[in-house]
């Protein structure tokens, strides 16, 4: 994973709440069994309408996607997170997440960072004026900041320390793979196998 | 051991107990847990990303044995000896199936008498037992908590770090206790009291918590009402839902294939009556429901918190005070094409889906069926029933249940997810307006521009005879019934 401290680009003003992970990438466009490639997926429900914001010219190549309270609820597909990062996204914010959905973006290098409901609508309202306007948000910092408005965002510290970090989880967990061994010879004989297969 | 209750610990909740019993380390310093997984259930969607990047890596399975797969997701319900159609499909199950045989992964393919929805398998495997952690790369593995297990769903990368590990770093969740007293009326089943407990904590009011459902209505309930409870808590935003196991949940896994027999099956047991929350415990919030008072529930836009009793009216946006709230019912009703003040009993449906992790079980089947049973169907009203494994369309079989639902008019399916999601090609035409059994009503979830209205299998079931969302209580009314 690549390190992540900080991104200036362009951010949309996605004034939409509830936006479950159905509607990030419908459950048809699952299918396919690789990690990239899902950009066209993403929003497929909406992009057919040319006034969807992101398909707006002064929106192109955006990185920050601002969006309203529970952003990513519902279904666990990660593929909600890959269809945002083809897109070209680094950074999402909001209010609020869903919680699988926070933990997926984490893994992607995709930054879900909230931010309170008055701040998302005042950077809403600064792009809006001034369509296009390239937005900064620092990790390191924990801010984002939009011409003279400066807000912060929250992160859990080891999310953002393994972003800051482009730390591998499963490289992370192995590295002292003996406190697992440690814990498996303690486990009771009680405990379910799926293997051998028993009959019913 | 690690299943130790000590009496010198402070009193601990339910959820408390199994995240202590599977701690394989503590995190410091802002680092999360490292939680043990007992039971890892896979399906063909969201697995052949991990196993790639287990190949990529030089990366074994790491507990085969606590490892289970089966194909649900986008499989046809219908000529299933056939080879899958949609050619995306059979990739992902031929993916599936050559994953499994070079990980050595158990898999139970379409055919095999224990294929079905990976949340209707584990538990009639008797592999999803009380106190164990249990994940899955699907939102609604909440299902197996049901029997005091702590389940949660997981997006791909844990899927990849389970299989490499069986573990999974996590920080502690939040509890919040759901207590439901009193006694449900004739009617009035499992599926109404999780939407109106959705409806009234909102789709995002579970978020960071574990959710545990007490009181006397929840002890009344089976387990596959039970089940049926926990599946939805991620719809209110909760990863994991839990019910303490009692005499119910013992007698359901007893007997079954990979419940522990003998020596084994005392001490599992003897275990199991430890987990009960105790008394003196504390939750980070409560909510109460009085289930004397629930009536059939059903939802009217499109996320589950958007649901009323059936007896009610569309509710009119302009009197919704969150703003957020009320831009979403607006949309909703946009999208539903419904007009505020309209009653939901004067809302007539295209198809009725009675089926789902949620509601495919025997019970639900046996629940639909008994409504039903000798009458036809609305004229023009699409049924499909869809059982959630091979296993429960054998025993519904045997209970001739099938006959019933084909002598309706209903179409009488293979197992699978199916139009819950409408990955294979069980969809709704755009437009089409469903009462559906199943979990989320989000737009276009049963298929492009379908509308979607959350019901239970007894509401399902009346719906398609009248061809208006209706209850059994409505025909009673009508003299048709009992």
């Amino acid at each position: 994973m690549q390190k992540f401290e900080k991104v200036t680009g362009i951010a949309v003003p996605f004034r939409r709440s509830n936006v479950d992970t159905d509607q990030i990438i419908p459950a048809v466009y699952l299918k396919r069994v690789t990690k990239t490639g899902f950009e066209d997926a993403l929003f497929a429900g909406w992009r057919q309408d040319p006034e969807f914001v992101l398909n707006r010219p002064e929106y192109q190549g955006a990185r920050i996607l601002i969006t309203g309270p529970d952003f990513g609820t519902g279904s666990s597909r990660e593929h909600a997170v890959w269809a945002l990062r083809d897109f070209g996204f680094d950074v999402v914010l909001s209010p609020r997440f869903g919680d699988i959905f926070r933990g997926n973006s984490g893994k992607q290098g995709l930054l879900a960072g909230e931010v309170a409901e008055p701040d998302v609508e005042a950077l809403w309202a600064i792009i809006e004026a001034q369509p296009g306007i390239e937005l900064t948000v620092d990790l390191v910092e924990r801010k984002v900041t939009a011409g003279s408005l400066s807000v912060p965002f929250e992160i859990d510290d080891y999310t953002r320390w393994r972003l800051i970090e482009g730390l591998d989880d499963i490289g992370l967990t192995l590295r002292d793979a003996d406190r697992i061994d440690r814990f498996e010879q303690t486990r009771e004989s009680w405990r379910p196998r799926t293997l051998p297969v028993k009959q019913s | 051991m690690n299943a130790n209750t000590s009496d010198t610990l402070p009193p601990r909740t339910l959820a408390e107990k199994v995240w202590d019993a599977h701690l394989v380390s503590k995190g410091e310093n802002g680092e999360p847990d490292l939680i043990y997984i007992d039971l890892h259930l896979v399906h063909e969607v969201t697995s052949p990303q991990a196993f790639d990047g287990l190949r990529m890596a030089g990366r074994p399975v790491r507990r085969p044995d606590l490892t289970i797969a089966t194909e649900d997701h986008n499989t046809p319900t219908i000529g299933i000896d056939k080879p899958i159609a949609d050619l995306t499909s059979r990739t992902q199950i031929e993916t599936l199936r050559r994953n499994c045989a070079e990980f050595g992964v158990r898999l139970h393919s379409l055919g095999d008498i224990e294929q079905g929805i990976v949340h209707v398998v584990g538990p009639q495997l008797g592999l999803t037992q009380p106190g164990i952690t249990v994940v899955c790369g699907d939102s609604h593995t909440s299902t197996h908590g049901a029997f005091g297990a702590m389940a949660f769903g997981i997006g791909t990368s844990e899927v990849e770090h389970v299989l490499a590990t069986q573990t999974l770093p996590l920080k502690p969740f939040k509890t919040m206790a759901i207590t439901v007293e009193g006694t449900l009326r004739p009617g009035v089943t499992a599926k109404d009291i999780i939407l109106a407990v959705i409806a009234k904590i909102g789709t995002g009011g579970g978020q960071g918590y574990v959710l545990e459902y007490r009181g006397s209505a929840i002890r009344a309930l089976s387990m596959d009402g039970r089940m049926t409870i926990c599946n939805m808590s991620i719809e209110a935003g909760a990863r994991a839902g839990m019910v303490a196991p009692d005499h119910t949940t013992f007698d359901y896994v007893k007997g079954r294939a990979h419940a522990p027999e003998g020596q084994d099956w005392d001490d599992a047991v003897a275990y199991w009556r430890t987990l009960a929350t105790d008394d003196g415990a504390t939750f980070d919030a409560e909510v109460f429901i009085d289930a004397d008072a629930l009536e059939p529930f059903v939802t009217w836009g499109t996320n589950p918190g958007q649901g009323v009793s059936l007896s009610d009216t569309v509710p009119n946006p302009v009197e919704i005070e969150d703003p957020h709230e009320r831009a979403a019912a607006e949309r909703a009703l946009e999208y539903m094409d419904l007009a505020a003040g309209t009653p939901l009993k004067d809302i007539a449906v295209d198809a009725v889906f009675m089926g789902s992790c949620t509601n495919s079980r025997i019970e639900d089947l046996r629940a639909f069926a008994s409504v039903i049973q000798g009458k036809k169907k609305a004229d023009g009203v699409r049924v499909m029933v869809v059982p959630g494994s091979a296993r429960v369309r054998i025993e519904a079989e045997a209970e001739g249940l099938d006959k019933i639902i084909t002598d309706f008019g209903a179409e009488w399916r293979f197992a699978g997810c199916s139009m819950c999601l409408g990955m294979n090609p069980d969809q709704l035409a755009p437009g089409e307006r469903c009462a559906s059994t199943s979990n989320r009503n989000f737009e276009g979830r049963q298929g492009k521009g379908g509308r979607t209205h959350l019901v239970s299998p007894l509401v399902a079931a009346a719906t398609a005879i009248r061809g208006t969302l209706s209850s059994p209580w409505d025909l009673q009314i009508e003299g048709e019934a009992r």
